[in-house]
C-alpha cells in the first residue's frame, strides 16, 4: 500500500501524518508536492492539516487551485480513498469534493484540546474497523471548524450515511456542551456519497501514541489499510 | 433612518499579507495585470438618528473607538439609504 | 534639536563618530549609527554587566553573541534556544506586536540551522479588572496563537502574571527552542571576499520605522505620515522562509546567515561583517521594495518582517534562487563581501554611506550610576503581628486558587496549538512542558520563570529565586537543567535606582547559575519599560531547558494512586514576605523575600532527580506561589484524587500553609518505598517531612492536629479552573 501526503505551501501537519503512517502504521508513504502532476502511484491520498496559503481569504480557498488538486479530484472520482484532515477537510469542501463549509468557531477563538467523537457510519474505508457508536478520543486544533450545511443537504447526507463523526461526551452523548465549535448537529467529520472521500476536523495522526494521550486515531488508519488490502485482494482475483 | 456602509482597509504603509497572498494566487491561476490588491472589510450599519450630520458624527466616533484600528487601518463610509 | 539628537545620539557619541570617521557623518550614516547605537541594538547600558554570567560548560556549543545559544544533548543532536522581548510593540498594537515577537524569535532559531520545535511565552499584564488590560491580554494571546499555530510550531508553555505595575507596560517575552544536528550549526558571519550577499524572503516596506531609535530630517512630512511604527506579521511567509532556509542548509551554499530584526539591513550587514572581520558593499537599488520612492535611509533601517540576509558561496547563487523560487520567495543579490571592513551602501552604484562595520556593531559602553532605591527600606519592613491570621483557611485556599496568578491558564493555552509536531508529552499546565526527541529515548523539558514581586523587594535574591525555581520546575519533570536564556525586563537604566536593580539582578542570576551549574547561553535586555507613573517591577525572566535521558523518567505533578505517601523534600519556614497570600488576602506587597540557600537548593534538586532516576517517584511538584497548600491542591486537581495530610510545626498557620519558602518539592511515592526515601534523605543530610497519603475526593490538611483545610476536590477544581475564564467573560 502506498500513501501520499500532499504538501501545500503552509501545510504543517504533513510531517505528523507521514510519521503516523510510516513509523506507527508501518506503511509506505511519500510526500506529494502541490505542483505534482501525477498521483497514479498512490493507493490513498491525505490532505494534511495546517494553514495552506496562510488560510488567507478563506481556509482552503487558494490551496484548492494548486495544480495537484485536479489530479486529486480525478483520483477521488476513480473511487480511491482520499482523506482531508482539518485544513485538508477545508480544502475538500472548497474544491467541491465534500458538501458544506467550515466557518469560524463559535467562540471566535482557536481551540486546541482533546475531544471525544462518536462513529456514525462504519461502512467507509476509514471506519470499517470501528464499531457503531464507538467513542474515540482524538484532539482538535483549529480556528475554523464550525461545520455548516443547509438543511436539505444535511437531510440528504444523513439519509446517505455521510455523517461519519459527531462530537460527543465521554459517554457518547452528542450534547451541546460536547460541541467545541458550534458545528451543526455536532458534526466532526463527513464523507461524500460514494464514501471514499472523507473530511474530518479532529487530527487522527495526533492520536497514535499513548504517551501523547490517545492512540484511537490508529483505528482509522488501520481501517483504511484493511480496506485497501481487501480491495487489492479483489483486484487480483 | 440611515443605512451606511463603512469600508475598512489596511493602510498603504502597512503590510497586507492576506492581500499579497491572494494577489499572487490570482496570478498563478491566470489573471494578469493585477497592480495592487488589498483586503479589508465592510461594515453595514442601520442607524436610527434624526439627521445626516449626527449620523456622520456617530459613524466617525464608532470607527475611531472600535471598528477601525487607526494604527494599521483607514476607513471611508457611504450612505446607501436614507429614509426619514 | 540637533541632527544627532533626532536620531537618539548624545553629543559625546556624535563626537566619537566624527573621530572614528575623520569627518562628519552624512544623514544616512547618522541614521545607521542612531539605530545601531540605540540601547535596543547595542546593549550599551548592560553589556559590561552581562559579562558576569557564567556562559560556558562542556555541553555548550554556542554561547551568547550569536542569534541563539546552543547546547549538546547527545546522539549528535543539540538544541538552540533564545528568548526575546516585544514589549513596546505589544503595548501599541497587541495583536501584531505579540505576533511579530513570535516571528522574530522563530527566525533567530532557524537562522542557526535548527528546526524550531517549541515556543514558550512569558507574559505580564496589569490587573484584569481594567478593561484595557483585558483587551491587551486577549489580543496578545491571539497574536501569539495565530502566528505560532500557522507556522506549525507548538506553543507548549510559559507563564502569565498580573500586577498593576505592568498596566501601561505589558511584557511579552517569546522563547523558541530548536533542534539541530551538532555538525549543521550556521552562524551570522560574512566571510570570503567576493562572496555574494543575498536578501531573501519578504519585500521591504516602510513599516517598523517609528521605533524609539528612529527619527530623521530626511523624511518629509508626507513620508512621515506614511511611515509606521507597526510591523505586520505574515506567518505564512515565515513558514515558507523557514522551510526554504532549512532546505538551503542541506546544500553546501551558505557561508553565513542572519535574520533581519531591529534596525533591519543596517544591523544584519554590520553584524555579519563585524563577526567575520570583513566588510559588505551593497546597493539599495537591488532591494525588492513594497512601496515606491523609498529613500536609502528607509531601506537601510526598515524593520519589515520575514526577511533574511544570506552570505552565499560565490557561484552558488543559482542554487539559492532555485530553492527560494520553489517556495515562492524572493532571493536577490544585493551586494558582496569585501576585505576593507567597511559597510558600504550604494544607490544605483553611487556610494551613499561608508563606515567601518565594527563601529556600527560595537557601540561604546555607557556607564551609569547606581543607587539603592529609597522605596526599599520601608517596603521590606513587615510587622507580622499586625497581620491577622484568618479564621477560615478553606476560604483562603479557594481565594488563592482563583487568584489570576495561580489559577489555571487553560483559557490561554487552549488558543495555542500545543500538540502539532506530535512530540508534546507533557502539555501546558504542569511545572514544565516536556517534548520528546524523536529517534532517541530522550526528551527535553522547558519552562520560564520569574517572580517580579520578589525582584522588586530584593532584586538579587528575587532573581536568584527565578533561576532556582526554573531549575526546580525542570527537575520535577525528571530533567537535568542544561542552560538558560534570560529576558531581562527593567525600567529606564538612566535612573540610578533602576540601574541598581539591574546590577543586583545580574548578580543574583550569576550566583545562582554558578552554584547550580547552569550556564546562560543567550538572552535579551529590555529597558525603558516605564510610564510616567511608574517603572515595572524588575522582571528578569529565566527561560530554561533541561534534558531527560530516559523518557520513562518523565514525572508529572498529579497524585497517582490511593495509598501513595506524600513527602515534602525541604523545609517549611515562617516566611510570608512577598507572598501571593499577603497580596491576595491582605493587600500587601512587602516584606523580606524568602531566604534562598543555593547550596541547599542544589542538594534538594539533586536528591529529587536521583529519586526520579531510581524510579521511586510517582509525582513531583514544585512548591511556589501560594505555598504548601496550593501546591498540594494542584497535585490533587491534576491527579483527580484527594489527599489527607498532617503538618506539624510551631509557627503561624497561615505561614505554614501559604508561605513561600524556597527549596521545597512535594513528591508522592509508593508506601513501600518510604523507608528507602527516608534513608536516602538521611544519607544526604536533607530535611524532609512525611505529610500524609493520597486518598479520597477531598483535600484535608491538619496543622498541629487541627483540621484547618477540608474542601471537596470538586470545589477546589472549580475555583482553580474557572477564574480566568470568568474574568475574561467566557
Amino acid at each position: 500500500m502506498k500513501f501520499g501526503v500532499v504538501v501545500f505551501p503552509g501545510s504543517n501537519c504533513d510531517a505528523d501524518s507521514y510519521h503516523a503512517l510510516k513509523d506507527v502504521m508501518g506503511q509506505e508513504v511519500e510526500y506529494i508536492w502541490h505542483k505534482e502532476q501525477n498521483v497514479d502511484r498512490f493507493d490513498c491520498i491525505i490532505l494534511p492539516g495546517g494553514f495552506s496559503y496562510g488560510d488567507y481569504l478563506r481556509c482552503g480557498a487558494i490551496a484548492r487551485f494548486s495544480p495537484v488538486m485536479d489530479k486529486v479530484v480525478k483520483f477521488a472520482d476513480s473511487g480511491k480513498p482520499v482523506i482531508g484532515i482539518c485544513n485538508g477537510f477545508q480544502i475538500l469542501t472548497e474544491a467541491g469534493l465534500l458538501p458544506g463549509v467550515l466557518t469560524q468557531n463559535q467562540s471566535l477563538k482557536f481551540i486546541c484540546k482533546m475531544v471525544s467523537i462518536r462513529i456514525e457510519n462504519t461502512n467507509t474505508p476509514f471506519t470499517e474497523l470501528c464499531s457503531k457508536k464507538q467513542v474515540l478520543k482524538i484532539p482538535i486544533a483549529h480556528g475554523d471548524g464550525n461545520y455548516y450545511v443547509d438543511k436539505d443537504t444535511l437531510k440528504e447526507m444523513e439519509k446517505n450515511g455521510q455523517i461519519l463523526f459527531r462530537y460527543c461526551d465521554n459517554d457518547g452523548e452528542t450534547s451541546e456542551k460536547a460541541n467545541p465549535n458550534g458545528s451543526i448537529e455536532n458534526i466532526a467529520g463527513i464523507c461524500n456519497q460514494q464514501g471514499n472521500v472523507i473530511g474530518m476536523m479532529p487530527h487522527p495522526e495526533r492520536a497514535v501514541d499513548r504517551a501523547l494521550g490517545s492512540e484511537d486515531g490508529k483505528t482509522l488508519f488501520a481501517s483504511v489499510i484493511h480496506y485497501l488490502e481487501r480491495s487489492s485482494v479483489y483486484d487480483s482475483l | 433612518m440611515f443605512k451606511v456602509k463603512i469600508h475598512v482597509v489596511p493602510k498603504k504603509s502597512i503590510a497586507d499579507p492576506q492581500g499579497s497572498a491572494v494577489k499572487d494566487a490570482l496570478g498563478t491561476i491566470g489573471f494578469s495585470g493585477i497592480e495592487e490588491l488589498r483586503i479589508g472589510k465592510i461594515v453595514e450599519i442601520k442607524l436610527d438618528v434624526s439627521n445626516r450630520k449626527n449620523a456622520e458624527i456617530m459613524i466617525e466616533e464608532m470607527c475611531e473607538k472600535l471598528i477601525v484600528n487607526p494604527l494599521i487601518e483607514e476607513y471611508s463610509f457611504e450612505f446607501v439609504e436614507e429614509s426619514i | 534639536m540637533t541632527l544627532y539628537e533626532m536620531v537618539g545620539l548624545t553629543s559625546d557619541e556624535y563626537e566619537l563618530i566624527v573621530e572614528l570617521l575623520g569627518r562628519e557623518p552624512n544623514e544616512l550614516e547618522l541614521n545607521m549609527y542612531g539605530v545601531m547605537w540605540s540601547e535596543h541594538c547595542s546593549y550599551k547600558h548592560s553589556r559590561s554587566l552581562l559579562k558576569e554570567f557564567p556562559t560556558s560548560g562542556t555541553h555548550v556549543l554556542q554561547g551568547p553573541g550569536e542569534n541563539a545559544g546552543i547546547v549538546d544533548i547527545g546522539n549528535g543532536l543539540a538544541i538552540a534556544m533564545k528568548i526575546e522581548s516585544h514589549n513596546h510593540p505589544s503595548a501599541i498594537e497587541p495583536y501584531q506586536g505579540a505576533a511579530t515577537g513570535v516571528g522574530g524569535i522563530i527566525r533567530d532559531i532557524f537562522t542557526m540551522g535548527a528546526r524550531p520545535i517549541a515556543l514558550l511565552n512569558s507574559l505580564r499584564f496589569g490587573n484584569l479588572d481594567d478593561r484595557h488590560t483585558r483587551y491587551l491580554f486577549e489580543k496578545v494571546v491571539q497574536g501569539i496563537g495565530d502566528y505560532g499555530n500557522c507556522v506549525g510550531i507548538p506553543t507548549v508553555g510559559g507563564e502569565v502574571c498580573f500586577n498593576n505595575c505592568y498596566k501601561e507596560n505589558p511584557l511579552v517575552n517569546a522563547m523558541c527552542v530548536g533542534l539541530i544536528k551538532t555538525g549543521n550549526i550556521k552562524k551570522g558571519t560574512a566571510t570570503g571576499i567576493g562572496n555574494p550577499v543575498m536578501l531573501v524572503g519578504s519585500t521591504t516596506g516602510r513599516d517598523g520605522m517609528g521605533g524609539a531609535s528612529f527619527a530623521s530630517v530626511e523624511l518629509s512630512n508626507q513620508s512621515l505620515e506614511k511611515r509606521s511604527a507597526v510591523q505586520v506579521g505574515d506567518p505564512f511567509m515565515e513558514k515558507l522562509l523557514l522551510e526554504a532556509c532549512l532546505e538551503l542548509f542541506e546544500t553546501d551554499s551558505v557561508v553565513g546567515i542572519q535574520d533581519l530584526g531591529a534596525a533591519g539591513l543596517t544591523s544584519a550587514c554590520s553584524e555579519t561583517a563585524s563577526r567575520g572581520n570583513s566588510g559588505i558593499d551593497l546597493d539599495v537599488a537591488f532591494v525588492p521594495k513594497r512601496e515606491e520612492g523609498m529613500s536609502p535611509v528607509e531601506v537601510m533601517i526598515s524593520e519589515s518582517q520575514e526577511r533574511m540576509l544570506v552570505i552565499v558561496k560565490k557561484g552558488n547563487e543559482a542554487e539559492v534562487e532555485r530553492i527560494f523560487n520553489k517556495w515562492g520567495l524572493h532571493s536577490v543579490v544585493i551586494g558582496h563581501v569585501t576585505g576593507d571592513k567597511m559597510l558600504t551602501v550604494r544607490e544605483n552604484g553611487t556610494i551613499v554611506a561608508q563606515v567601518p562595520a565594527k563601529s556600527l556593531a560595537e557601540a561604546p559602553v555607557t556607564h551609569t550610576e547606581s543607587k539603592v532605591p529609597s522605596y526599599l527600606k520601608e517596603l521590606v519592613k513587615l510587622e507580622s503581628r499586625a497581620i491577622p491570621i484568618p479564621e477560615n483557611m478553606n476560604e483562603v485556599l479557594l481565594k488563592l486558587l482563583a487568584s489570576p496568578n495561580i489559577t489555571s491558564k487553560e483559557w490561554v493555552y487552549q488558543q495555542y496549538d500545543y500538540m502539532v509536531r506530535t512530540n508534546t508529552v507533557v502539555t501546558p499546565g504542569s511545572d514544565a512542558a516536556v517534548i520528546s526527541i524523536r529517534g532517541t529515548n530522550k526528551a527535553i523539558a522547558l519552562t520560564t520563570d520569574c517572580n517580579g514581586r520578589y525582584c522588586f523587594l530584593n532584586p538579587k535574591i528575587g532573581s536568584a529565586i527565578s533561576v532556582a525555581e526554573a531549575a526546580r520546575n525542570l527537575v520535577c519533570t525528571g530533567a537535568k537543567p542544561l542552560a538558560i536564556t534570560d529576558g531581562l525586563n527593567f525600567g529606564n537604566p538612566e535612573s540610578p535606582e533602576v540601574f541598581w536593580q539591574f546590577e543586583q539582578a545580574v548578580k543574583g542570576i550569576s550566583e545562582a547559575c554558578q552554584i547550580l551549574g547552569i550556564p546562560v547561553i543567550s538572552g535579551n535586555v529590555s529597558f525603558y519599560n516605564e510610564s510616567e507613573s511608574n517603572a515595572i517591577y524588575p522582571t528578569p525572566i529565566i527561560g530554561m531547558a533541561g534534558l531527560i535521558e530516559n523518557r520513562s523518567h518523565i514525572t508529572t505533578p498529579g497524585f497517582k494512586n490511593k495509598g501513595d505517601v506524600i513527602v515534602l523534600i525541604g523545609e517549611n519556614k515562617e516566611e510570608l514576605g512577598g507572598s501571593e497570600y499577603l497580596k491576595v488576602i491582605h493587600g500587601l506587597e512587602k516584606g523580606e523575600v524568602p531566604q534562598l540557600d543555593l547550596e541547599v537548593e542544589r542538594r534538594v534538586q539533586a536528591f529529587c532527580l536521583e529519586c526520579i532516576a531510581d524510579g521511586l517517584v510517582k509525582s513531583a511538584h514544585d512548591c511556589s506561589d501560594g505555598g504548601l497548600a496550593v501546591a498540594l491542591a494542584e497535585s490533587c486537581i491534576s491527579g483527580n484524587i484527594g489527599a489527607e495530610l498532617h503538618v506539624n510545626k510551631t509557627m503561624r498557620t497561615d505561614a505554614l500553609l501559604f508561605g513561600e519558602s524556597q527549596s521545597r518539592i512535594i513528591i508522592s511515592i509508593d508506601a513501600e518505598l518510604l523507608p528507602t526515601i527516608i534513608e536516602k534523605a538521611h544519607t544526604k543530610n536533607l530535611a524532609y517531612e512525611v505529610l500524609g497519603t493520597v486518598t479520597g475526593q477531598a483535600l484535608r490538611i491538619y496543622v498541629n492536629d487541627r483540621l484547618e483545610i477540608d474542601t471537596p476536590l470538586e470545589r477546589i477544581r472549580q475555583a482553580w479552573r474557572e477564574a480566568l475564564k470568568c474574568a475574561m467573560g467566557k
